[in-house]
């Protein structure tokens, strides 16, 4: 493999779709031109860095819930992020239809730390083993999903909605989304990478960590918190958008290697290559109709994902 | 005053007490086996001296210095663990594994300086993995990683060194490379404290052996002193013979 190469290509292919996303969409270039520029700058650049924001950051907190747990499993749906938000967003939709929808990002990622919150608490006396942190976040997991279910069969008339939010879709994101996660991932990013030596150290295991000087407890704990924000404020810009944070990290190790120093730039990076092709794929696939892009996120993640692992001998 | 200085230690898991009221004085420049049967507390003092564990009472002191009182940093560029199960982790090559031992003295973002891929590049020649310094970890045999892992602690260049049964997945001829590797670390003035399981090469290549039973320091000295009939028939319930070793005359036990 060639890290280095890798780090620099992977930026270009990024601009190369974001360029593409800009140009593609349901109606041609000089329609969408002739109808002012608003649709290419308002509508589509706009949608574009949304989903390069929302990718970089899913792909991140998986990058780091991976380091924190050793776990290849782990991403932010299995730790409840994802449920805690989306329960948030479900009962916003369903039961307080008039609230405004500005609404909706404070409430989806407060249900994501509340999650967080209630899953330290299960886990307090367990010195944040781990596997047990897997384990309470896979029963929370499907503790919240049967609460979101019960809520979707109980309001039927009103269920579109929320499940379009639950899957994931970049539909109708704009400037007041990128206002929204641009400060949060200004701040996110450049804390990630200051864990890099932390979580290479780390993977070594509890012992080896600690003997290194790295401060095994603390290192997880700012982990954590770092997944848990990122993955909150993703997500309740656009959804659910599932897989994206548990292949980006994978495909990023396959790619420059298990160092974090480059692994975390390129997960960011590979986050948002994903969502933004999906959401591109989502447009232009069966216009006028759009697809949600967590649709499709899952229906190429999952069989890429198999590939992966068979790439993969280590786990 | 002495180099290491265990006082007064007791260490618990929940209610069960490992380490009751310990004092031990390990000296400076020589390599010191813990030995004991299973369950002795001998893994559990390394751990403690590491700071993995934390102790209910008492007191480690380095130099003089509580141990359990500095900072992490601090205490890693003064003595280096190798655990007894350490991961190998996926997609490093072996040159970044030995790097890390940098980690306690170089930038906390992880950059190696010039100075650091020096240091790294001399511990690489130490274990003689040169020629696969830029292979994946994971690509090595089980001796080969041991070997790995004992450059990752030449780098980290500490005074002292703490090994947690380091022969324990490697075969005879492997381990006494180990055992020869750690020797070596020693005449270059580190010192060392070694968990081992096996008596005679305890006997054979420390300084000093510390016999735990019970969490209880039994008896401390020279192998020749330490290593009697009679200990090995209190401490481990065997009926055995010591006999000089016919190679290096140090006491060697053989069970009747």
């Amino acid at each position: 493999m060639y890290p280095r190469l890798t780090l620099t290509l992977l930026p270009v292919f990024l601009l190369l779709l974001a360029i593409s996303g800009v140009l593609l969409g349901s109606l041609d270039l000089q329609t969408a031109l002739s109808a002012g520029p608003d649709i290419l700058t308002d509508l589509r650049l706009s949608r574009v860095l949304v989903a390069i924001l929302a990718g970089a950051g899913l792909g991140l907190a998986g990058a780091m819930i991976q380091g924190v747990v050793r776990n290849p499993l782990a991403s932010p749906d299995i730790i409840g992020v994802t449920g805690g938000a989306g329960l948030a967003a479900t009962t916003l939709l369903l039961l307080f239809p008039g609230v405004a929808f500005g609404w909706m990002i404070p409430a989806a990622i407060a249900g994501a730390l509340l999650t967080m919150a209630l899953m330290l608490w299960l886990v307090r006396n367990q010195d944040l083993n781990p596997a047990r942190l897997v384990l309470v976040g896979v029963a929370l997991s499907a503790w919240l999903g049967a609460l979101i279910d019960w809520l979707l069969v109980s309001h039927p008339y009103q269920v579109n909605a929320a499940l379009v939010w639950l899957t994931g879709s970049l539909w109708g994101r704009g400037w007041d989304h990128v206002a929204v996660l641009l400060p949060w991932l200004l701040v996110l990013f450049p804390l990630a990478l200051m864990m890099a030596l932390r979580l290479d150290l780390l993977a070594l295991g509890d012992e080896a960590a600690e003997g290194l000087g790295a401060n095994v407890l603390q290192t997880r704990r700012l982990a954590l918190l770092l997944s848990v924000a990122l993955a909150a404020v993703s997500v309740a810009v656009c959804g659910a958008i599932s897989f994206v944070g548990l292949v980006s990290p994978h495909l990023a190790r396959l790619l420059v290697g298990g160092s974090h120093r480059r692994l975390i730039p390129a997960t960011a990076m590979i986050g948002a290559v994903l969502v933004l092709l999906a959401d591109i794929l989502a447009r232009i696939l069966a216009p006028p109709i759009e697809l949600p892009a967590g649709v499709l996120t899952s229906l190429i993640g999952a069989p890429y994902f198999l590939f992966l692992l068979t790439r993969y001998r280590g786990w | 005053m002495s180099y290491l200085s265990i006082e007064n230690l007791t260490v618990s898991y929940g209610d069960k007490v490992i380490l009751n009221e310990l004092n031990l004085q390990i000296p400076k420049g020589k390599i010191t086996a813990l030995i004991g049967p299973n369950g002795c507390g001998k893994s559990t003092l390394l751990k403690t001296v590491a700071r993995i564990l934390s102790p209910k009472q008492g007191q480690i002191l380095l130099q003089g210095e509580g141990l359990h009182k500095q900072d992490t940093r601090q205490v890693a560029r003064k003595l280096a663990l190798l655990p007894q199960a350490p991961i190998t982790p996926e997609g490093v090559t072996i040159r970044e594994l030995v790097g890390y031992g940098r980690a306690p003295w170089g930038s906390r973002w992880g950059r190696l300086s010039d100075e650091d891929r020096a240091i790294v590049q001399h511990a690489l020649k130490q274990a003689g993995l040169l020629e696969l310094a830029d292979r994946p970890a994971t690509d090595l045999s089980g001796g080969q990683r041991q070997r790995a892992w004992i450059a990752m602690i030449l780098a980290q260049n500490t005074d002292l060194v703490l090994l947690d049964e380091p022969t324990t997945w490697l075969d005879i001829a492997h381990q006494i490379e180990l055992l020869k590797l750690m020797r070596e670390l020693n005449q270059q003035g580190k010192t060392i404290v070694v968990v081992l399981h096996d008596l005679n090469q305890a006997s054979r290549y420390c300084d000093e052996l510390v016999v735990l039973k019970q969490g209880k320091v039994q008896q401390q000295g020279t192998p020749e002193q330490v290593l009697t009939q009679k200990l090995v028939e209190e401490v481990f319930d065997l009926c055995a013979e010591i006999h000089p070793d016919p190679v290096a005359g140090s006491p060697t036990l053989v069970p009747v």
